[in-house]
């Protein structure tokens, strides 16, 4: 896949064109437009009080890195070695069988062998064995190992940038190794040269700044949520009022703030803004906004454990200061990742709430008894189990729906049947992808981990291959034309996805199928759904 | 024997021959999967390229013209068009099937009833409908990279407060 | 990549040489090959081992990043996938008991075809867990099977594997050719099998051949070696048991003798599998210790029920609400969202 033209001979002659057998040790890197993502804005590096901020250019030859940054490499190599015990295993005990080689989405549709999982890890163990084994010092090239240099440097940042982080290779490991983990530090070690994409680096400082990654602030965020007051006003005749801030609620609701700008999470946004209302009418519960707590999700996760845990930090806060009992989360991906994973044990203990209990029907989460997080797809699947909702699937009759499973709530959390129970009880057709394809084995959407970016769209088009793959399939046997999912970046990444690999299918978020279903005390009769499209049966 | 007849009935050896050739633009590595996966889901480009091919050969036996080859060659140009493949490098398993069907047909002997000229001549028509489906793809990829800038631009407008009189989300919208 | 295997089988070749020459009469090298090499090699698997496991162990586990692959617990009306994502002990001792004696993660590989439009059929993808199931078990089988050469009496179970391995005797095959050939123990044979299989796909499959470094084909050549080697003595050279036992006695009982008659042949073998333990804690091999502190296997999946505790949790700097307030109070009171302190108090 190299750059020169073919020559009519090579294309004439039936000469095996493959490349030759060269070991990919010696297999320089080759940064490719529409592959990578822009580098890091140096301010907003400088906003986190990050090292080296400064501007630069991957195509350029200079990196403009620091003087020692061997040493750093080294060093901070070196301390995650002892800091993270899953770090170091995975270092030693891969035997290179090869179980994940085809597992991984970027090999999959990019065909690039240095994608497959086993070779994005060797590109760090290699390093590994030069620096820390005695065997890879003694035996050098022989027993695996390399000395780190600038080649090398670059050949991390591309492809540790072409990892979205989604676990799907750690499924099939015999050992449970898990490429995010070895993305995750080899990511953590660039960004102490500064050497992050801005993609990434410009929301996680926004985040910081504002609550948010899209940095809107407090008045514009509560603008935005006006829109939607107007909005749903149009469709159901119902005023909603959303409440921020306030002091005393019962729940404090979180959400990615994708779903508050970018279409069409903007309509899971409305959807849930139904749901509350329709919770606070009916049932008296009150649950608020806040735009300081303003973002579910983590950019920060994609930088650094410490930057992850600054960014999570304002969930508890914030719940702490306006004395809720619980926290309810939005339909997000990686933020489930964090809240599951992570954020009890670096922000907590949350002593401070109640172990989450749904006052209107009674249910204990268990699940969430010492994080008392609570996702927004478990509490409404509860809420419809005691048929506490309203609902009239038959609105959702034109939509015919699979359900596209989110890498990190399937793999890092196994919120599988919850969804699956909320779109079979607020729609009527539904269908599955193939098996290989979903639930624990799902494919990621292809522009995870802060790759959603627009100018690494065929990185993006090529690794959301083999999900639109399955998508299209369903598509042309079922007439599906409706992928759900409980992920904003989905929500942001797939349409594009769709409108590339399958035009004829739309993207949307649970809790919009539930709105459109969800007959609100005092609704006029709804003549569209929230998009604005007509209900079945009210076509013209 | 005719062209048509000759092509039907060499058609596996010749879809066989096509399909190693066009995976073998990818690494060797990854060549090898491409081929011997079966699983249209664990390997859906392999697996597409070679329903691709399957079409074009059909079309090509049935002389079915641009639009159909259009149609075939949609899938595997679709993702050819954004694996770092140059324009030529994504087109040229076009062109290589002249030298297959020169293998693997009865060839140029007069009386062997092929028309190698006409074949060339539908192979030359496959490679410009190829060039079209290409450059289509291409400009998909721009549009939504064009798509994406422009969200984002009209979104930090909004965001900053500067737009939120106005209706909708932009111009276009 | 023929560098990788070359060199490898060139380096097991030499190794078996040294053994088998230094041991011929007249090198006289027997007590260095038959006892000294041994006790190193032992002990530096003993320490070497250990070391490397306590060095894993060293290591903070920080957060709890289980793999989860099933259904989470959740409402007691959902079934949760209670060994894909446990949320108990038993739980997890039952997948890491799958794990480690089914291979089961490898067992996952599924494969689908479409037959005839869109009807979808599955199969298993089953050729790599086979094959490293029976290189794993044969390995067993034949450790276990050895334990006759260290212990007096020989302990049931050993007998017992013996006679289960050794169920097909070769008389009635060959009984014209050799009578009086011992049993022919299975294990032996499959384990060179599989891994002259491991090997082979480790050459001709491409992905896998990129992926392999040197260091992947050592030990299975060192294996090759052993194998053929044991098989050879066993069968075809007929070499003196007594003798061999008596040497292996003495070194377990630590009365270490050479009795006379051991053969070259015994002396490389034993090499080999020196250098296999040797070499064990320094190589990719150290699996078989690593695999039970995987962090996604061997945790339950219930951070969110269960905290988790940071050993090396730290405070970080963080954008409080009352700096968030300042910056941005007057827009909020604008946009009538509440805020704590109004605008007059600052001063």
């Amino acid at each position: 896949m190299a750059d020169e033209l073919i020559k009519p001979d090579e294309l004439l002659s039936q000469i095996d064109h493959r490349p030759s057998g060269a070991g990919w040790m010696d297999t320089p890197v080759d940064i490719r437009k529409g592959m990578y993502c822009y580098a890091s804005n140096p301010k907003s590096v400088e906003t986190l009080g990050l090292p080296n901020a400064r501007p630069w250019n991957p195509l350029e030859d200079d990196w403009k890195l620091p003087e020692n940054w061997q040493q750093i490499v080294h060093d901070g190599f070196r301390e995650r070695l002892d800091k993270f015990r899953s770090f170091k295993v995975f270092m030693d005990i891969c035997v290179r069988c090869g179980a994940c080689a085809d597992k991984c989405h970027f090999f999959i549709g990019t065909g690039d062998p240095k994608n497959m999982p086993v070779l994005r890890a060797e590109l760090l163990r290699s390093v590994y064995r030069n620096d820390f084994t005695t065997a890879g010092k003694i035996l050098g090239r022989l027993g695996g190992a390399r000395p780190m240099t600038l080649d090398v440097l670059k050949e991390w940042w591309y492809y540790l940038f072409q990892c979205t982080e989604c676990r799907r290779c750690s499924v099939f490991c015999p050992y449970g190794i898990d490429t995010a983990e070895i993305t995750i530090m080899g990511r953590e070690i660039l960004n102490l040269l500064g050497l992050n994409i801005d993609w990434i680096a410009t929301p996680v400082a926004n985040c910081y700044r504002t609550g948010n990654h899209l940095g809107i602030q407090p008045h514009a965020f509560k603008d935005m949520l006006d829109f939607f007051v107007d909005d749903i006003e149009e469709v159901t005749g119902v005023r909603v009022q959303p409440a921020y801030m306030e002091k005393g609620a019962d729940i404090l609701f979180i959400t990615p703030s994708g779903d508050v700008f970018a279409d069409p999470g903007t309509y899971t946004c409305m959807g849930y803004m139904l749901l509350f209302h329709y919770l606070k009418e009916k049932y008296g519960l009150k649950i608020t906004w806040s735009t300081y707590a303003s973002e579910g999700g983590n950019f920060g996760f994609f930088t650094s454990h410490e930057t992850m845990k600054r960014l999570n930090s304002k969930m508890y806060a914030e719940a702490r200061r306006l004395g809720v009992k619980w926290i309810l989360g939005g339909e997000c991906g990686h933020m489930w990742r964090v809240i599951s994973q992570y954020m009890d044990t670096m922000n907590g203990p949350a002593d401070f709430l109640e172990e989450p209990v749904n006052p209107i029907t009674g249910t204990k989460f268990e699940n969430a008894k010492s994080t008392k997080m609570v996702h927004i797809a478990e509490f409404t699947a509860d809420l419809i189990k005691h048929g506490k909702l309203d609902l009239d699937p038959s609105r959702n009759d034109n939509k015919i729906i699979t359900f596209h499973d989110s890498c990190n709530p399937s793999r890092g959390m196994g919120m599988l049947d919850e969804p699956r129970y909320v779109i079979q009880n607020v729609a009527n057709h539904f269908y599955e992808m193939p098996a290989n394809t979903i639930r624990e084995q799902t494919f990621c959407c292809g522009s995870g981990a802060g790759l959603n970016a627009g100018e690494n769209m065929e990185l993006r088009m090529a690794g959301g291959f083999p999900r639109a793959n399955a998508v299209k399939y369903v598509h042309e046997t079922f007439g599906v034309n409706m992928l759900a999912c409980v992920c904003a970046i989905d929500r942001a990444a797939l349409p594009a996805s769709m409108g590339y690999w399958v035009p004829e299918v739309e993207v949307t978020g649970l809790h919009e199928l539930v709105a459109n279903a969800l007959i609100m005390p005092g609704e006029k009769e709804r003549e569209t759904d929230l998009r604005g499209e007509p209900l079945p049966g009210m076509e013209e | 024997m005719s062209s048509a007849q000759s092509l039907a009935a060499k058609k596996q050896e010749i879809l066989k021959s096509w399909f190693q050739t066009t995976v073998d633009s990818y690494p060797a590595e990854t060549a090898r999967f491409l081929k011997n996966q079966k699983d249209p889901f664990a390997n859906p480009v392999g697996q597409t390229t070679y329903q691709s091919l399957d079409a074009l050969v059909d079309a090509l036996t049935t002389d079915a013209g641009p639009e159909v080859m259009a149609k075939a060659l949609d899938p595997i140009l679709r993702i050819r068009a954004v694996q770092s493949f140059t324009p030529s490098k994504a087109t040229s398993f076009v062109f290589s099937l002249k030298q297959i069907l020169r293998r693997h047909l009865p060839g140029i002997d007069p009386g062997s009833g092929v028309d190698m000229n006409d074949l060339d001549r539908q192979i030359d028509e496959m490679a410009m409908a190829a060039f079209d489906v290409y450059v289509a793809c291409r400009e998909k990829i721009f549009e939504l990279k064009a798509n994406e800038s422009r969200n984002q631009f009209f979104g930090s407008l909004k965001r900053a407060g500067l737009m939120v009189e106005t209706e909708a989300d932009g111009p276009g919208f | 990549m023929n560098k990788n295997y070359m060199v490898s089988l060139i380096a097991v070749i030499v190794l078996f040489l040294i053994a088998y020459v230094g041991t011929q009469q007249g090198a006289g090298l027997q007590l260095v090959f038959g006892i000294i090499v041994p006790y190193l090699a032992v002990s530096l698997f003993v320490v070497g081992f250990a070391r490397r496991v306590m060095g894993w162990s060293r290591s903070a586990v920080p957060f709890r990043i289980t793999t989860t692959c099933g259904q989470q617990s959740s409402m007691p009306w959902i079934k949760q996938a209670k060994i894909d994502n446990p949320s108990s002990t038993l739980g997890v001792i039952v997948r890491m008991f799958l794990e480690i004696v089914c291979f089961r993660s490898l067992f996952r590989n599924t494969r689908m075809k479409l037959n005839g439009g869109t009807r979808l059929t599955y199969q298993l993808e089953l050729f790599l867990w086979i094959g490293a199931l029976a290189f794993h078990y044969a390995f067993f089988a034949v450790v276990v099977r050895h334990l006759r050469f260290f212990t007096e009496p020989v302990p049931f179970f050993v007998t017992l594997t013996e006679q289960v391995d050794g169920f097909m005797r070769m008389e009635v095959l060959y009984d014209a050719v050799q009578a009086g050939l011992p049993g022919v123990y299975m294990s032996g044979l499959v384990l060179l099998a599989a891994a002259l299989y491991l090997f082979l796909r480790r050459v001709f499959i491409p992905q896998v051949r990129t992926i392999s470094l040197a260091a992947d084909f050592f030990p299975l050549f060192l294996i090759m070696g052993i194998a053929l080697s044991g098989i050879f003595m066993r069968y075809f050279a007929k070499v003196d048991i007594v003798a061999i036992k008596a040497l292996t006695m003495g070194l377990v009982t630590f009365r270490p003798t050479i009795p006379e008659g051991v053969s070259g042949l015994f002396f490389a073998h034993l090499f080999l599998v020196s250098i296999l333990l040797a070499y064990f804690p320094f190589s990719k091999l150290m699996h078989l210790g690593g695999v039970f502190l995987s962090p996604t296997r061997n945790m339950t999946g219930n951070t969110r029920q269960v905290r988790h505790v940071n050993p090396w949790n730290y405070p970080v700097k963080v954008h409080t609400y009352d700096e968030y307030e300042d910056d941005f109070r007057e827009k909020m009171i604008e946009a009538g969202l509440p805020v704590v302190k109004m605008p007059e108090e600052q001063a």
